[in-house]
């Protein structure tokens, strides 16, 4: 995966955190994902479609996404809420939208979030292209957000 | 001030709502997508409308343009991830008067909220 893209994640979950949560986010070092990662409690899942395929997913355990979606919505909230889901989904439809804008010379669109709550659910890899996996910790609690990407045409030449 | 807020987030709603209180609106009435906004304004006009861009059902984009078939009044401002210059012009072009990138502060929404409604009156006291 071509760096700007991984550059592009990593700068969109500060922006995103930072501004609607007034949180700083600690972004460790992208690791492909394993077999042995496979479990979370709550993700947020976007699909991207144009010359940027492949999907995002925000991951989370329990108590992280209910303290990160209650500071997001203004609100407590637990897994059994309402808005639980809606919160969690529109974290990664900003997440996916702000890094799209830095995807320099690629069309790209993103589809609605889809949201799945579930002790050691696994969101399964790509056979076409694996999962970058980015940790990121928070004061609130740890998350993951993981990147499936893959282009299908070459960028157009700066200034053509 | 009426104001019709269209989103699919409820979450995004409520905050919305939250500056909007701030700012003393409380006349607010919610859409979650572009059928229920214009089933909204067929009843009632509102004097500010904040659309998101993607939504099920009917995004804002086409919302946008159906309302600006019959009214070209209406302030609009769009409040979306979409954040690409051309998705900005395309916006611009069905006819919305401000454009909101989310993320988004409380100020930036405030800022932009009044930004629009003093470049309408002002344009409207340049015609009267």
């Amino acid at each position: 995966m071509d760096v700007k893209f991984v550059n592009a994640f990593v700068g969109s979950i500060i922006n995103v955190f930072k501004t609607m949560l007034d949180e700083d986010v600690q972004v460790g070092k992208p690791v492909l994902k394993t077999a042995e990662m496979v479990t979370a409690e709550v993700s947020g899942i976007i699909g991207l479609s144009g010359e940027v395929q492949g999907s995002v997913v925000l991951s989370f355990e329990e108590e992280a996404a209910c303290t990160i979606a209650s500071k997001f919505a203004g609100t407590e909230l637990t897994l059994e809420s309402a808005d639980f889901s809606d919160a969690i989904g529109e974290l990664a439809n900003m997440v996916a939208g702000n890094a799209k804008k830095d995807f320099t010379g690629y069309e790209a669109s993103i589809s609605l979030p889809s949201v799945i709550v579930g002790k050691g659910h696994t969101v399964s890899q790509s056979k076409v292209f694996p999962y970058l996996v980015i940790p990121c910790s928070t004061s609130m609690g740890k998350f993951n957000v993981e990147v499936a990407i893959n282009t299908v045409k070459a960028p157009a030449m700066a200034g053509a | 001030m009426k104001i019709l807020l269209v989103d699919d987030s409820r979450t995004i709603r409520n905050i919305q709502k939250n500056t909007l209180k701030t700012l003393g609106h409380t006349d607010i009435t919610e859409a979650a997508d572009g059928i229920e906004a214009l089933a909204c304004l067929a009843k009632e006009r509102p004097e500010l409308m904040l659309v998101d861009w993607n939504m099920p059902n009917m995004d804002g984009i086409t919302l946008i343009k159906k309302v600006r078939e019959t009214d070209k009044a209406l302030p609009i401002i769009m409040v979306t991830t979409e954040a690409e210059k051309s998705r900005v012009l395309e916006a611009v072009k069905a006819g919305v008067n401000n454009y909101v990138v989310k993320p988004f502060t409380a100020e930036t929404l405030s800022e932009k909220i009044e930004q629009t409604m003093a470049k309408l009156a002002a344009s409207g006291a340049a015609a009267g």
